[in-house]
């Protein structure tokens, strides 16, 4: 199915998934008007918040199915395979949140279903996020989603803490906003355009990159940095991930980080490809992310707090990917993405069972002997742990792998290694958990006998599990995937005169 | 048959028990754990005599597994690893009866992992796909750090992070290596496959990077020999870890570095491992740590930790024996393998069986006991005995082959390492006389039971061994003989031919 964007309904059809949406926001706004005062007005919110995630996924996998793509070149939205993947991403990772938000919102008193409006905002601007061809388009996605992110990290507003992260990262995130937009009008004082596929075609021709382009696209990464949270732009992380109410953490460690990168990979791969400065900066970046990342974690003696810091540095496990870019690196992108969002949203879910109060007071010893207590809970978050590890038979390890891939098939050797000896330290934050959960003797008798998660919360924690273990030894459906995907995200055909990596996974044959 | 499915079945059965045992009761889980590790064994019996003697590959299984990266399941037995795979499903069922008595918590939990060892452990020795073979690497390391971390000693905490941070450390270079050569191979032939022949058809023409490739490789096998600067997670694991856990800990899983040399590091990069500076860094090495680990195994005041040196020693021995590169050093170097692991495993479980009683593992803490416990003093004196390597036990076969083949590559070195046989000599044998002859001072020790007959039917396996080993080792260097050959002709064409059979 080609799309004519230039015809009205056309245009809409594209749009499809993110009319969804909208309209289910409508509905719940007018829900929630009506209704916000009972615990059951809360439930309805969060089942009619379910059905809209998973009718605009069905929506996305209508698009899909049928092979959508934007005729021409000049275009504001995206209608690519990396497009579906990404709001498939970003749409399970608010399911889950609010799978695991329906206990917690009770238990923290927390009754008011706005909540959920905010979440599906959040979730749409996402979603305009991938879809953003355009650096406008990118950015009133980022702003509809932050928006709504902030008063979501202020949520629980009889805390001070969560009122700090709430106002720490508004006022940071202005700033990084701030950066962006300046970005955006530099690139466009240099090349004359916001589309990507434009920028990219007129910094292809160019002999040199001017300065004002170069210094658009720092600020732009400034920008995008300060939302995936990479060293040295990470230093709100720790406290407005601690602040938050843990399932509005999750959701901001994967489905805002998700949407921050799909977006700044395709701004990086459609229209940097061929500026090497952006190779360098990328380069460093991930570098200081990753070594910063692991190494503040080491540190950390709360588990959301270590969380945080690791979510730091699986930043930039996921630069490596960008850095590596090419068709490889784009589905290593992907299938790290997907298993990255699984393995976090379980282990902060496994957090809300045992915490009270926000859990920013959870220490890791805190856990110990919780496997002879919860035997289950102690297995999945053990099975999370062992991922965000990237150990063998998780998907945490057939991501990393895939990164590995992609960036040695680009010649990033260095940085392989160094992707792989920042994980050798990664294990000396995360084993502690599992030896709190195995090795410890509970500290005092029934130490966790008020760690429960509702049904829903299970459901949840289970669904993570299995996933992470069945892609851990059977990805090949999600390559094929993520591999389509990777595809269709390219530098602009005019461009092919510049040699381009081969990645390994073209053309491969079973031996 | 058999030959198709003997590799897969090894692999899955015990995966496929240790979720029984995991469902069971708990007051179930040994019985049925023993059962599954001896149907493992009786799976794996065969193998011994329908292994035909050649140099290839054989019982070889392959099934696609991941198309998009060229993955296959793919494994397979030669002459260097069937010897490893019978030692595994071996020791299994006497780790398994001699941890009957001492593990008394979580039992399921420890049964069970224990077969997932197994299948670890079985994994990294037939497997013939680099993906799977890293996977079966990194997979037996959870068991094992649970095994430590949750049966072992007061320190295992302690013990049980560092061996993961070590062997994790080593293993993750060796993942970027293994990728480098995959692309290396898929560039230039266009296939990209992870297959262990595939890739070693394609090593020649690496250039330079063949250095950093082999130091990766290099890193991870030596770090789980232990070579020794690399050894020192050795003695705390060996020392915190539950009787079985140093068992198989010994027994096998220090033979994957070496096994990892013979099969990855050597063939790959025979142009780096047969450098001069190279074989001087790694014969020297080996030296330090057959007399070094006899020198600080002499001086340990624990029995465990002595023994755990002595294994750095005999390790040394095996290392000198797979880089002398002649068919005598290299069957010997096998044996000692083997040998090493019936031996010293037998060892960890009399110090085991003897901690049980008395709750000390300090050689001063005994004295004498032969007169309370004649059948313990025996048996220990015999497995000490062929520790040593004295004639007539499976160790001397072993060193022997290793210093006669090892002479003609580097006589001062060889010469040397003999030095180390008497230093095993001298710590061995002071050890057991300081705890099974000497008068019998402590009151303590008088009331000391002897062997039960569980822990007898434990040990008259492994003696069985050390004296068929020890008296007639044909059958092993037959069914080796091969493989070695096969081995020197990778790496020094021409060579092979000229050895005879000793």
């Amino acid at each position: 199915m080609t799309l004519d964007p230039s015809v009205y309904h056309d245009l809409l059809l594209s749009l499809l998934p993110e009319l969804v949406l909208t309209g289910w926001a409508l509905v719940l706004l007018l829900f929630v008007a009506w209704r916000h005062k009972t615990v059951r007005d809360l439930r309805v919110a969060g089942w009619l918040t379910l059905l809209a995630l998973v009718s605009t996924a069905i929506a996305t996998w209508w698009l899909w199915w049928n092979r959508a793509g934007v005729q021409g070149l000049v275009t504001m939205i995206a209608a690519d395979d990396f497009r579906w993947v990404a709001n498939w991403v970003f749409l399970g990772a608010a399911a889950l949140t609010v799978l695991i938000s329906f206990a917690y919102l009770e238990r923290e008193q927390l009754l008011a279903p706005e909540y959920y409006v905010l979440l599906v905002f959040a979730t749409l601007g996402m979603m305009v996020m991938a879809a953003g061809a355009d650096l406008m388009v990118i950015f009133l996605g980022l702003e509809l989603m932050s928006v709504a992110v902030y008063v979501l990290a202020g949520f629980d507003r009889r805390r001070a803490r969560s009122a700090e992260a709430a106002l720490k990262y508004f006022l940071l995130g202005a700033f990084a906003s701030g950066f962006l937009l300046y970005g955006i009008a530099l690139v466009y004082g240099a090349t004359g355009t916001t589309n990507l596929g434009l920028i990219g075609t007129q910094v292809s021709v160019m002999s040199k990159p001017s300065v004002m382009l170069l210094a658009g696209l720092a600020l732009l990464i400034v920008g995008f940095a300060f939302k995936i949270a990479a060293v040295p732009f990470h230093m709100w992380a720790p406290d407005v991930y601690d602040g938050s109410p843990t399932p509005v953490t999750a959701f901001m460690a994967t489905g805002v980080k998700a949407a921050a990168f799909a977006a700044l990979f395709r701004v990086m791969n459609q229209a940097f490809a061929h500026v090497p400065a952006s190779q360098d900066i990328l380069w460093w970046l991930a570098v200081v992310t990753m070594i910063g990342g692991n190494l503040f974690a080491l540190s950390q003696r709360s588990l959301k707090r270590m969380l945080a810091y690791s979510s730091v540095a699986h930043a930039g496990y996921l630069l490596v990917a960008v850095t590596a870019g090419g068709a490889a690196g784009t589905s290593a992108f992907l299938v790290y993405v997907i298993a990255y969002t699984l393995m976090s949203l379980g282990a902060f879910a496994a957090l809300t069972a045992k915490g009270r109060g926000g859990e920013s007071d959870v220490l890791i010893d805190d856990l110990a002997g919780l496997a002879g207590q919860r035997p289950w809970l102690a297995f999945a978050l053990a099975v999370c742990i062992l991922s965000l590890l990237g150990f063998p038979g998780t998907a945490g390890f057939i991501g990393k792998w895939y990164i590995l891939i992609a960036a040695t098939s680009a010649g990033q050797n260095t940085l392989a290694a160094i992707l792989v000896l920042t994980s050798v330290v990664s294990a000396g934050y995360y084993l502690p958990v599992i030896m709190a959960m195995y090795m410890k003797p509970e500290p005092i008798e029934a130490a966790h006998v008020d760690v429960r998660l509702d049904r829903w919360g299970r459901a949840a924690v289970a669904a993570v599990v299995v996933g992470l273990l069945l892609f851990g030894v059977w990805p090949n459906r999600l390559f094929d995937l993520a591999r389509s995907a990777g595809d269709s995200v390219q530098p602009a055909a005019t461009t092919a005169a510049a040699p381009t990596v081969k990645g390994p996974l073209e053309g491969v044959k079973g031996h | 048959m058999y030959a198709r499915w003997v590799l897969t079945a090894l692999l899955a059965w015990p995966l496929l028990a240790g979720l029984m045992v995991l469902l069971l009761p708990a007051r179930l889980a040994k019985y049925v754990a023993l059962a599954a590790s001896l149907i493992e064994f009786a799976i794996s019996v065969p193998l011994w005599w329908t292994f035909v003697p050649s140099g290839g590959m054989q019982f070889v299984a392959d099934q696609n597994w991941i198309a998009a990266w060229g993955i296959h399941f793919t494994v397979g037995v030669d002459g260097i690893s069937l010897f490893l795979v019978l030692l595994t499903t071996f020791l299994m069922p006497l780790s398994i009866l001699g941890s009957w008595s001492n593990i008394t918590e979580r039992e399921g939990g420890f049964y069970a992992l224990l077969l997932v060892l197994t299948t670890g452990m079985i994994g990294v020795f037939v497997a013939l796909d680099l993906f799977l073979f890293y996977v079966m690497w990194e997979v037996m390391l959870i068991p094992m750090y649970f095994i430590i971390g949750v049966w072992g000693g007061d320190n295992r905490l302690y013990a049980a992070i560092k061996f993961f941070i070590y062997t994790m450390f080593g293993s993750l270079l060796m993942l970027v290596a293994i990728l480098v050569l995959y692309l290396h191979a898929g560039r230039a032939t266009g296939v990209y496959s992870f297959s262990y022949a595939h890739l070693l058809s394609q090593v020649g023409q690496l250039g330079p990077v063949a250095w950093w490739l082999f130091a990766a490789f290099f890193l991870a096998f030596a770090i789980k020999v232990p070579m020794f600067p690399l050894h020192t997670w050795l003695p705390d694991a060996h020392v915190e870890a539950p009787t079985a856990g140093s068992v198989i800990l010994a027994g096998i899983l220090l033979k994957m570095g070496t096994y990892g040399f013979l099969r990855f590091a050597l063939p790959f990069f025979p142009a780096v491992a047969l450098n001069q500076n190279v074989q001087l860094v790694i014969v020297v090495l080996s030296l330090i740590g057959i007399i070094y680990g006899g020198l600080v195994a002499m001086v340990q005041p624990d029995f465990k930790k002595l023994i755990a040196y002595s294994s750095v020693a005999h390790l040394g021995f095996v290392m000198l024996g797979i880089w002398a590169l002649t068919l005598q050093s290299v069957q010997g170097a096998l044996l000692i393998m083997i040998n090493h692991g019936i031996s010293t495993g037998a060892l960890f479980f009399l110090v085991g069986m003897i901690y049980e009683r008395r709750h000390s593992r300090l050689i001063e803490a005994y004295g004498g006991i032969a007169r309370v416990v004649p059948l313990f003093a025996a048996i220990l004196t015999i497995v000490s005995l062929s520790s040593i390597a004295l004639p007539g036990t499976n160790g001397f076969v072993g060193e022997f082959l290793v210093l006669l083949g090892s002479f003609r590559t580097y006589p001062i070195a060889t010469a040397l390492a003999t030095t180390g046989v008497i230093v095993a000599a001298a710590y061995l044998l002071t050890a057991l006389q300081r705890v099974i002859y000497n008068p019998l001072t402590d009151s303590e020790n008088e009331k000391l039971r002897d062997l039960t007959l569980r822990e007898i039917a434990v040990l008259v396996p492994l003696l069985a061994c050390i004296l068929w080993v020890g008296i007639y080792p044909k059958p092993f260097l037959r069914r080796m003989e091969p493989a070695a050959r096969t081995l020197i002709e990778q790496m020094r064409p021409g060579a092979a031919t000229t050895a005879g059979q000793p």
